[in-house]
């Protein structure tokens, strides 16, 4: 046979390294398609993310297009209106009020801290968090006061300076994953005056650990506030954290004293520095620059009255600022200039507003200049011609950003001026993405370490993994496509002037993107969605047949159902709004209103006694008042063929 | 015909788009035209390459020069995957004691020393899928039927 044992340089006989050829040749394709199938599930995971964060920013021209429109707004209007301006002015109750009536039981047996905190407590709490206690409301606000009091003193921007001994890490989002928190500690140590962090931004929402993550930030930054700093990120947010999962689990895990942590939480946001910059030379910051970035203007403004993306500045004409001081102090003030006690001087002016957006929420690109970044709705596109622009402009090096999931944890760009840093390892779905931190010191090449914490999917085959999130992002995907039935219909019909309920691949692929918008690979996509016959052609009411919105009031038609299931999350927002005494219930009026207004901004067409119907069923008492959670929990989707075992989903608890 | 050769390839250069610049990293290449259905060879990928190369190459494939490259290649037909027959006769000849299976050993060897040897990922990744723990061997029948079903 020619295979013998005695000579390395035994030549294997020509059918051998055929045949071995053939196995190459086919895995290497067998493997290729596997890993293109692969990114088709980042890429859906990625353009329904960025989907959502678009209809956040949407609901934020809804709500200053709302406000500048204060005084030509109708009664049933300024009831939200004033709702929403009341929400920017709400002063927090101090210390007292909250962490001294929240008491401690005895028989309380989670992790208990000592004020002022030392480096036992981190490990008391990281010992705590591993055996999944939670920690008690007292001690959560305790941290949080605690925390603004020394955030507070801090400047815009921290100044931080390396040396070859003194390297710090770095470390992007980590959306409530505890698990790459406790991850990286053990691979890169804790933190010390020795061993500095820098915590990029997006530390909750998501994922299902975000208080716990939050806590261990909070209580390593007052063991160390020297050594370990935090930048906000884009989700560092109430209203963020309202659409993306954060309040939620506090409201479940902390039943009795919830609503008073959120209270606190949304100002130690805003006092958050915006950067961080190394050895002068090196900026550390969530998103990314626009062409008009200011550094200094950045480094004076008052970044505590930027409290969420969902409230940009009103604008003051000179007789709205009249209006207004007329109505709070009842008499007329002497010119149209803003003073100390009037609503208006606790914003930002719109520049300062728009020059932070650009800065937790910029994506860098490979085209040059600068333009809207259209799939998020906020912040810009940065060319490599930006960059160089503005390193130059302030005499910088580099740009450490995050804000971007990549593959690798990580990504250079920009000629190696620009480099994400991503520390979530599988984000989306088991198997989609590895975390990453860097290591750096002045004039040394930075070092980048990647990981991944569910080590159960490092065992599991390629294979295994791809389906998995294949199978999460097919899901998620057919709900967004179930929320458009009726229009896709519709655009379908068109194209079928047969009757046949077939039409081609091409005239279905640019149906389905002209309605979603999603900016998808339908061809490719097709076999995992549509039935497709011998010819090529799509039968397109097989993309319906597995999933269904519960329709659990048959009198409402399923347009307005659909309209209802697409909107939620921007209605939980506005009723979180309008119920400003947190009773979880709304009167018909105040929905009504609300839904008119939203409607026409919105541009929905929906029957207006069709509403009303619905409206009147929800009123279950029939005492004029709408429980809305009950109402948003009505709206779910079913998937027909759901397995009993479905993979773990990072969406689906908190949504 | 040739204008839905075009959307496909389009789409499947897309997603490893990353900058959306129409352009992708040359490594990917490999990725992207397997993933169209096409198997060559690894000798046939760098020919491939080559072609659509700049002429001073750059690291970077742009899209311009792909397309022609590409869909020649799919109207010809070219590096079509084997078929499953193929494949089977091809571990057999491997198996040359007809017991049906390889050990992981013998799957290492013939991989990563005769005709395009794999590297380590690739190597790593076939094992994890191909060998039973238990019996630490392949059976390269129920192997072909698992990968064949999948696709």
């Amino acid at each position: 046979m020619g295979c013998g044992t005695s000579s390395l340089r035994n030549k294997q006989p020509e059918k051998v390294v055929k045949a071995a050829l053939v196995i190459q040749n086919w895995y290497r394709g067998y493997r290729a398609r596997l890993m293109a199938r692969q990114h088709y599930a980042l890429a859906i995971f990625q353009s329904i993310e960025y989907a959502d964060e678009q209809s956040q920013m949407q609901l934020s021209n809804f709500f200053s297009f709302m406000l500048e429109h204060y005084k030509h707004a109708r009664k049933e209007d300024l009831v939200l209106v004033n709702r929403l301006r009341e929400t920017n002015l709400q002063d927090l109750k101090d210390r007292q009020s909250y962490v001294e009536l929240v008491e401690v039981p005895k028989s309380y047996d989670g992790p208990r801290l000592q004020f002022p905190l030392t480096f036992t407590d981190i490990d008391v709490l990281l010992e705590a968090f591993r055996q999944q206690q939670v920690l008690h409301a007292h001690y959560v606000l305790e941290v949080l006061f605690e925390t603004k009091k020394i955030l507070r003193k801090m400047p815009n921007f921290t100044h931080v300076t390396t040396s070859p001994s003194k390297e710090i890490t770095i470390c992007g989002d980590l959306h409530g994953s505890l698990e790459d928190l406790l991850l990286i500690f053990y691979k890169n140590g804790l933190p010390s005056e020795n061993n500095s962090y820098i915590f990029n931004g997006d530390f909750v929402d998501r994922g299902r650990n975000s208080i716990e993550t939050l806590m261990v930030l909070f209580v390593s930054f007052l063991v160390y506030p020297s050594d370990l700093h935090l930048n906000r990120g884009n989700h560092e947010d109430f209203m963020m954290n309202l659409r993306y999962g954060f309040t939620q689990e506090v409201l479940y895990k902390y039943k009795l004293h919830g609503k008073q942590i959120l209270k606190v939480l949304e100002e130690v946001y805003t006092w958050l520095p915006i950067g961080t910059i190394i050895d002068d030379e090196i900026l550390i910051i969530h998103g990314g620059i626009s062409e008009s970035t200011d550094l200094n203007l950045l480094h004076r403004l008052e970044r505590n009255k930027m409290k969420t993306v969902l409230m940009p500045p009103m604008s003051v004409n000179r007789d709205q600022a009249v209006d207004l001081k007329k109505d709070k102090a009842g008499k007329i003030m002497a010119s149209g200039k803003a003073t100390s006690s009037n609503s208006l001087s606790e914003q930002l002016s719109k520049h300062e507003w728009e020059q932070i957006i650009d800065l937790l929420w910029s994506d860098p690109r490979g085209k040059d200049g600068c333009y809207p970044n259209t799939s998020r709705g906020g912040g810009c596109y940065f060319g490599p011609d930006v960059t160089a622009k503005f390193l130059n402009k302030y005499h910088l090096k580099t740009i450490i950003r995050s804000h971007e999931c990549k593959p690798d944890g990580y990504d250079i760009c920009h000629d190696g001026k620009v480099i994400t840093v991503f520390s979530a390892s599988d984000y989306y779905e088991e198997g989609s993405n590895r975390g990453a931190y860097i290591r750096l010191a002045h004039d040394m090449a930075p070092r980048f370490f990647q990981y991944r914490a569910t080590s159960a999917s490092c065992l599991s085959p390629l294979y295994q993994r791809v389906e998995v999130m294949e199978y999460s992002a097919i899901r998620i995907l057919k709900e967004r496509i179930i929320a458009r039935k009726t229009d896709l219909i519709r655009a379908f019909q068109l194209r079928d002037h047969s009757r046949s309920g077939k039409i081609s691949v091409a005239q279905w692929a640019f149906s389905m993107e002209n309605i979603l918008e999603l900016n998808l690979p339908w061809r490719t996509l097709s076999p995992h969605l549509v039935n497709i016959d011998s010819d090529g052609n799509v039968d397109y009411m097989s993309i319906f047949q597995d999933v269904h919105i519960v329709k659990s009031l048959e009198t409402v038609k399923s347009a307005v159902i659909e309209t209802l299931y697409r909107y939620r999350s921007d209605l939980k927002i506005i009723f979180n709004i309008i119920d400003s005494d947190h009773s979880g219930m709304i009167s018909i009026e105040e929905f009504r209103a609300m839904w008119k207004l939203f409607s026409s901004h919105y541009n929905v067409c929906i029957d207006n006694t069709q509403l009303d119907e619905l409206a009147h069923t929800m009123d279950l008492n029939r005492d004029g008042s709408i429980d809305f959670n009950e109402f948003l929990k009505t709206f779910y989707i079913v998937h027909k063929y759901d397995k009993l075992k479905t993979p773990h989903n990072k969406f689906a608890k908190f949504k | 015909m040739v204008a839905e050769f075009h959307k496909k390839i389009k789409e499947a250069f897309e997603v490893f788009d990353h900058e959306l610049n129409n352009t992708v990293d040359v490594r990917e290449i490999g990725t992207i035209i397997r993933s169209l259905g096409c198997c060559p060879s690894e000798g046939e990928l760098q020919d491939l390459i080559a072609e659509v190369e700049e002429e001073e190459p750059t690291g970077y494939i742009r899209f311009e020069k792909f397309l022609p490259v590409m869909t020649k290649v799919l109207l010809e037909r070219r590096y079509r995957p084997v078929p499953e027959d193929v494949l089977l006769r091809a571990f057999e000849a491997l198996d040359t004691a007809k017991r049906g299976f390889l050990t992981r050993e013998e799957l290492i060897k013939h991989m990563t020393e005769e005709g395009e040897p794999f590297s380590q990922e690739e190597m790593e990744e076939m094992l994890s899928a191909a060998i039973d723990p238990d019996s630490n061997s392949m059976n390269y029948k129920d192997y072909i039927t698992m990968m064949v079903i999948d696709e």
